[in-house]
């Protein structure tokens, strides 16, 4: 122990022996999900944390390989349960891929529409809940409402509203009605009115500025050497965003723009996530507008399961019906890897198909396990209330970080 | 799109050049450029990816088990290269006897957990990996579930039996 010489007043030593261990999950109320860390503390400061992940892991690498194609998308809805439609849409776009199935425009524009609404879905909740670790509980509770109203949107197009399943490979099982345009419709009138209270009620709130600006930051150079992707690299300045870089699902089409930050701290990845949702809503507004006639899926008996009447009426739906659902058709040899813009980052999708009925292997990228692991460095040195909130602006989703 | 050929043959070019024998086999046909690369070299190609190619991020890193090959686990990357847009895919494979290779910690830190990932289902080990050991599953679990020789599904089932498919 060094003493202070104008006080006489022992300080603490970095290498000091008064350091507590704190368990900070794995259920703990603060960290929205199921992540043990285990923190070294110095009074309230973290000296050091190791994580513990893997709590609710379900082996869908595993259980993949033992699935026809369709049958894999309801696992990618456990994944980033926040964004179930990208996870969907993600795997169906790499399911194409493989067979070498090209979409029409109408069923891209559809596809974007989803994907954009939930994307909405996702940074709402996000950036609420960093209002809620701040202390400001009204955001949180009042965006909620909209979130139902996109949820609502979910289940008339596809009859669930969390862990979707939506669409199917090759496009849609069923047209948009005309409720569910309506719908869409009143949420892009009514939505842009509460995220501006919202707004309001956080961005330039001195108290939620405090509690934010500077904590939790990370440069953009550490940022891409840790594989952040999504808001959090944007964040830091970095503009790399898969819908611009690698266009799929026909996003060339529509004019937005990349937000991007400067600090990579837990302010930014706010506001470049409340600049994402303005943005996600104009190119829903243009792709309804410029929405094309034509067929909501492609027209390959392969992968599309032909209607029902058809099954019970023709013998050639009925042998593609049987064909499709036990996995009995000729699927290509190669292997494949493609990416979406997920809710927080690159999700991305490795195929290996060896011409069997199921993948030989299927791999996620995760963007959350992976920019997970740079989380220590984020937090060291600062107080603990600084930890919850940079693990809840990170937008780390306990189901994507454990598969 | 023919810009992006000329690309990956310049690609193909270099590093055949720089590494010869090392570069096991090279496919330009596929979604993208892949290399299969021996497993001792692997760690310098990646360096020259990053360093002389621009190959500033790694996308992802996993495990593959061909049980019938000789070399029968492999680690796949896929590298991007942000200022020219252009993706490449890695591939090394070991024998399953001694499944060890070096790791990509020090050119990359995000390879760390996928790296324990792969350990964790392959049983590949990285040698000087700062904390080699597993991530998802339990520490006490004696087998590595991802390899084949594992069949998730319940053997008595017939239903889905290759014989009745003609396969």
């Amino acid at each position: 122990m060094e003493n202070n010489t104008y006080t006489n007043i022992e300080t603490p030593k970095l290498s000091s022996p008064h350091y507590t261990t704190l368990n900070l999950g794995p259920t703990h109320p603060a960290t929205h999900g199921i992540f043990q860390n285990i923190l070294t503390m110095d009074g309230e400061h973290v000296v050091d944390s190791e994580q513990t992940v893997g709590y609710i892991h379900r082996a869908f690498e595993k259980i993949a390989e033992q699935r026809t194609w369709y049958q894999i998308t309801p696992l990618t809805d456990r994944l980033n349960y926040c964004s179930s439609p990208i996870n969907n849409i993600g795997y169906q776009l790499a399911v194409e891929k493989l067979f070498g199935v090209t979409t029409s425009k109408r069923i891209d524009y559809m596809r974007v529409v989803i994907m954009e609404l939930s994307r909405i879905a996702d940074h709402l909740i996000c950036n609420s809940v960093i209002g809620v670790d701040a202390g400001a509980l009204t955001g949180f509770l009042y965006v909620m409402q909209e979130r139902e109203n996109i949820y609502d949107i979910f289940e008339e197009i596809c009859g669930a509203r969390l862990t979707t399943n939506i669409g199917r490979i090759g496009g849609f099982d069923s047209d948009f009605k005309p409720s569910t345009i309506d719908k869409i419709n009143t949420f892009l009138a009514n939505f842009p009115k509460v995220l501006k209270e919202f707004e309001n009620l956080l961005l330039r709130n001195r108290i939620f500025m405090d509690r934010t600006i500077g904590v939790g930051g990370i440069s953009g150079e550490r940022a891409l050497a840790y594989g952040f992707t999504g808001p959090n690299l944007r964040a830091t300045g970095v503009d790399y965003d898969v819908r611009v870089m690698n266009s799929y699902s026909s996003y060339s089409d529509f004019d937005f723009i990349i937000p991007t930050g400067t600090q990579g701290d837990t302010y930014d990845r706010f506001c470049v996530r409340q600049a994402e949702m303005w943005e996600s809503l104009k190119i829903i507004a243009q792709a309804l507008k410029n929405m094309p006639e034509g067929a909501y899926c492609v027209d390959v008996p392969e992968i599309v399961l032909p209607a029902k009447e058809e099954v019970y009426g023709k013998m050639e739906a009925l042998i593609w019906h049987f064909k499709v659902v036990m996995g009995e058709v000729n699927t290509p040899v190669g292997e494949i890897y493609t990416s979406v813009e997920g809710g927080n980052g690159e999700l991305g999708f490795y195929i290996v198909s060896d011409g069997g009925r199921t993948p030989y292997r299927l791999h996620f990228r995760r963007p959350c396990f992976i920019y997970y692991q740079a989380y220590p460095e984020m937090i060291k040195g600062g107080l603990l209330s600084d930890a919850i909130i940079t693990l809840s602006s990170m937008n780390v989703i306990a189901g994507e970080l454990d598969a | 799109m023919d810009k992006n050929l000329i690309k990956i043959e310049l690609i193909v070019e270099k590093i055949s050049s720089e590494f010869g024998a090392a570069i096991i086999a090279n496919c330009i046909n596929s979604d993208m450029a892949t290399f299969t690369v021996d497993s001792k070299s692997i760690i310098a190609v990646i360096q020259y990816l990053k360093e002389e190619l621009g190959f500033n991020f790694l996308t992802d890193l996993c495990g593959i088990h061909y049980p019938n090959e000789e070399l029968s686990l492999g680690v796949v990357y896929h590298l991007h290269n942000f200022n020219e847009n252009t993706r490449l895919r890695l591939k090394t494979f070991v024998s399953i006897n001694n499944p060890t290779m070096p790791t990509a910690t020090n050119l990359f830190p995000t390879s760390n957990w996928m790296e324990r990932e792969t350990f964790d289902f392959y049983g590949i080990t990285f040698d000087g990996h700062p904390n080699m050991k597993r991530i998802l599953n339990v520490d006490y679990l004696d087998y590595y579930p991802m390899r084949k020789e594992y069949p998730l599904e319940d053997p008595t089932r017939h239903d889905k039996d290759d014989r009745f498919f003609g396969r």
